[in-house]
């Protein structure tokens, strides 16, 4: 099957104006007749619930937590980008547009990204309006920050809870359609499959996470917005019930997975502390506004920070990037603190942690505080004092999350930090109007795969969320559903239905017929290690075709050995994660093929066969200036189809942040 | 920071579903790292359940396990959360507890959030009171430049303060009456600190306490065990606000 990515023609800048200017209509009293599923509830179900169920569809939405206000989305911290040049200091949509392309190491498309940056505006005017408490300045307008990646200030953000606000913002206006009826809101409900009647989706099967009973939910339109799948790697800043399951069952109905092996490894995190651990917490990218990143210079040096003088600390990314520093993107971040640590300069009790340094900003702020309030002669202490304040409003609850999980005072010792997963630039291959190689399935937010290439710049996913659900399904999906109109609700008896049933129902009732001597947890961690070990930070053939054989051999064991208590029919957790870790299973597989494929480095993925002599990441254009899309044949078994990506409009360079 | 592993009794509500009358049970976990969360540690006695194949694991709702989703809900010791001040039970760490300690683990208790099974209640009330008016209905493409709307900082920044509430419902485990003022409150002040929720200003705050009322929720005689209790630290003040806001309110609702 050859894949069309339908961007439109013509000039790069026109081409979305163009396109909303052509694309089909649906008139209102059809739309009433349409009906539209969305699964999960993140920035992006939840705006495209909300945005649709105002255009008048008729939709039904799925979570599977107790609320929708609960989606992952909740957690991003630092910010959303938006080119808006609140700041003058030289943003356009153009620069947000190539600092994206760049940042994801030019595997990303470029109409997709474009459009993201031209609607990025529009998105922080929504929130206002809506009533989202963004931070603001004392003459009452908006306030900006940096984030990695970039050279100016165009990250809107409400203290460390940006994703938080973003997302009541979005829940509260899919609450207020479903007060008005146009939205039916299903928690606790998780999707099994997708059902597919003559090639287009046409529904899901869902489960009922409390009962445990199988539904059936017709649709014209299917759309996942499921998040992203780092939980493959078992510990990572995901929410424990992150899953892939969703869009793993889009796949094997056909949906094309696009860069699976584009994982984005997180710099600063808070470190592992144990075998219990069971997830990791973020450091929000905002701390490398003024925070410093050091190893001391000594190897294996075990006194306290606070001894260690400044002229015996390597500020690593500072000497190696003078331009950006501490401010270079992620993927760039994580590998200098693994070389760092791999080298055996790490510190901490696991040796595999850096600092994240506050002393000097604390200090700064303190002398700025004092000025500002025309203090002549003060202490040295006082001066710390009101720094700690500064600090405090800016990055409280962060400063309070890492003392609570450490039992250290971040405002008193360097925070120790390492990478930890994150988030997955890969995800369902969709083309310019978000629609998957399946008719009528659409993929929005991280599920998809289109606009971080390689690698995705700090607060822009939020961007990415929003301005998938808010902007652009609403115009894209009415160029699929203009020619529906004719079709009637389809009555869930249908043999489509009956059948996905039947085989939702006999993969469960097989998972608890294995009746074997392993929790489903056990498995997890075990994909999780050898997810990390070979296809995580550095990658290499002989790695990937050996956890290639691992994932093999656990999958076998796994579907002969699970151990899962309870039953069916009733609230089972366990059951539910036994069903997404067999998934993440299968996932794991392809991430490994995927990244096995690619002999190259770009953005997150690290091949150690392809670096420069300086140990930075060597891209190769030649052979690799594509996305693969990975189609489902069988079990194990994938056939890769090329995107090509052309770039006419940037010129496509070695990627520098030196 | 120093680590060291404690033994602890644990006494855990267990009730399979909402019909059953539930009882305690009491387990022992041994080992327990002090550097574990709360959650993690009751992962190592699921871990232990499954593995001995008696009892079921415990049902308890957990996802983020960063404080900030709201889904986790533990009622520890006679607190919603635990003994730390501010704190969500994921981020509750095992610090907390000593060496041989017993600790009582209970589910919100409370008529408007019927008990699913276990720990998990079921707290699709709150939904249901956004619904009847927590929101700006402003639909989306309408909306003018957002600096077009200036904000005195320290109004923004209290809306803010109020618009931090991860709705978990601690303020109702926590009130003896089991009233919901302080989640409703959070909402009612956020919107009408921000110019742009004035216009559904009186509506909105009749139409979130009737809901709530509606719901089964308890009356407030500002007793302040909800803002005690509170992990995102929301303060009494918005109910303060959230009764002058009904009070004006209805008074204009009757011309």
């Amino acid at each position: 099957m050859a894949i069309n990515s339908k961007i439109p023609a013509g000039d790069l800048e026109k081409k979305w104006e163009d396109y909303k200017g052509h694309v089909k209509l649906v008139n209102p009293a059809n739309k009433r007749n349409l009906e539209i599923i969305i699964v999960g509830t993140g920035l992006a179900g939840a705006s495209a619930a909300a945005s649709l169920g105002e255009l008048g569809y008729k939709v039904k939405v799925f979570c599977f937590q107790d609320s929708p206000r609960r989606a992952h989305s909740i957690a991003a911290q630092g910010g959303i980008n938006a080119a808006k040049n609140y700041q003058n200091d030289g943003d356009s949509v153009f620069r947000l547009f190539y600092d994206t392309i760049k940042g994801g190491d030019y595997r990303a498309r470029e109409a997709n990204v474009h459009r993201l940056a031209e609607v990025s505006a529009n998105i922080i005017d929504q929130c206002v309006a809506q009533g989202v408490p963004f931070a603001r300045e004392y003459g009452g307008l908006l306030s900006n920050r940096s984030f990695g990646g970039t050279q100016v200030q165009r990250t809107f953000y409400a203290a460390g809870q940006t994703g938080q606000q973003l997302l009541l913002g979005a829940y509260s206006a899919l609450e207020r359609q479903v007060a008005l009826g146009n939205v039916t809101q299903y928690t606790r409900h998780e999707m099994l499959d997708v059902v597919k009647i003559d090639g287009k989706a046409r529904g899901i099967i869902a489960r009922d996470l409390v009962s445990g009973k199988l539904e059936r939910h017709f649709g014209h339109a299917v759309l996942l917005c499921t998040g992203g799948y780092g939980n493959v790697f078992y510990l990572s800043t995901n929410a424990m019930g992150s899953n892939v399951t969703a869009a793993w069952k889009a796949h094997k109905q056909g949906a094309f997975f696009g860069n699976p092996c584009f994982t984005q490894i997180h710099p600063t995190c808070i470190p592992v502390s144990g075998d219990h651990q069971s997830k990791l917490t973020l450091m929000s990218e905002s701390l490398r506004n003024d925070g410093r990143i050091w190893v001391p210079k000594k190897q294996g040096d075990n006194r306290k920070p606070t001894d260690i003088p400044e002229e015996e600390r390597d500020y690593y990314l500072e000497r190696r990037y003078p331009a950006f520093g501490n401010l270079v993107p992620r993927d760039v971040a994580s590998r200098a603190a693994k070389e760092r640590c791999d080298a055996g300069y790490g510190v901490g009790a696991s040796k595999m942690a850096v600092y994240l340094d506050y002393a000097a900003a604390i200090e700064r702020y303190g002398k700025i505080e004092a000025g500002k309030q025309g203090l002549d002669n003060v202490s040295k202490d006082k001066i710390i004092e009101m720094g700690k304040e500064v600090v405090k409003e800016k990055y409280g609850n962060l400063f309070d999350m890492y003392a609570k999980i450490t039992g250290e005072n971040p405002y008193e010792v360097p925070m120790r930090i390492y990478p930890a997963v994150h988030y997955t630039m890969g995800g369902l291959w969709v083309d310019y109007e978000l629609m998957t190689t399946v008719e009528g399935l659409y993929a929005l937010g991280e599920a998809n795969f289109s606009d971080h290439g390689a690698n995705r710049l700090g607060a822009s996913a939020l961007m990415q969320g929003l301005a998938d659900g808010y902007f652009v399904i609403p115009y894209t999906i009415g160029n699929y559903l203009a020619d529906e109109i004719r079709t009637k609700s389809m009555p869930t008896d249908h043999e489509a239905f009956v059948e996905a049933e039947n085989k939702v129902n006999a993969r469960i009732q097989q998972l608890m017929n294995i009746k074997g001597t392993k929790s489903v947890e056990s498995f997890h961690k075990r994909l999780g290690k050898i997810m990390w070990d070979k296809c995580g930070m550095a990658r290499n053939a002989e790695g990937l075709q050996e956890a290639i054989a691992e994932i093999q051999a656990l999958k076998k064991e796994f579907w002969s050995d699970v151990k899962i208590p309870g039953s069916i029919n009733e609230f089972n957790p366990e059951l539910d994660k036994a069903g997404r870790v067999a998934d993440f299973i299968e996932l794991g597989e392809l991430m490994c093929k995927d990244a096995l494929d690619r002999n190259e480095s770009c953005g997150g993925h690290f091949r150690e066969e392809s670096q420069t002599e300086e140990g930075e990441a060597l891209r190769d254009d030649e052979n690799y200036k594509y996305v693969a899309a990975w189609e489902f044949v069988g079990e194990s078994d994938w056939k890769l189809n090329k995107e090509e990506l052309i770039y006419e409009n940037i010129k496509i360079a070695a990627r520098s942040y030196k | 920071m120093e680590h060291t592993t404690i033994n602890l009794t644990l006494k855990v509500w267990r009730q399979k579903n909402a019909s059953d009358k539930g009882s305690f049970q009491t387990y022992n976990v041994k080992g327990i790292s002090t550097e574990m969360s709360f959650l993690e540690m009751f992962d190592v006695l699921n871990e232990q359940l499954i593995a001995e194949g008696k009892d079921e694991p415990i049902a308890f709702d957990h996802d983020c396990r960063e404080g900030i989703c709201g889904m986790c809900s533990m009622y520890i010791n006679g607190r919603p959360h635990g003994p730390w001040h501010g704190t969500t039970t994921c981020q509750l760490h095992m610090r907390a507890f000593k060496d041989g300690e017993t600790v009582v683990v209970e589910p919100w208790r409370a008529r408007a959030f019927p008990v699913i099974r276990d720990l998990v209640v079921d707290r699709r009330a709150f939904d249901r009171i956004i619904q009847a008016g927590g929101y700006i209905s402003v639909n989306t493409g309408n909306a003018v430049d957002a600096n077009a709307i200036p904000i005195n900082k320290k109004d923004a920044d209290n809306a803010f303060a109020a618009a931090s509430c991860i709705g978990c419902g601690a303020c109702v485990a926590a009130c003896k009456n089991s009233s919901a003022m302080l989640f409703v409150s959070a909402k009612v002040s956020q919107l009408a600190l921000l110019p742009q929720g004035g216009p559904e200003r009186q509506t909105r705050v009749l139409d979130m306490v009737a809901q709530m009322d509606k719901e089964g929720f308890g009356s407030c005689t500002n007793t302040g065990a909800c803002e005690a209790e509170c992990p995102k630290e929301i303060s009494l003040e918005n109910i303060a606000r959230l009764n002058r806001e009904f009070t004006a309110a209805s008074l204009a609702s009757e011309e």
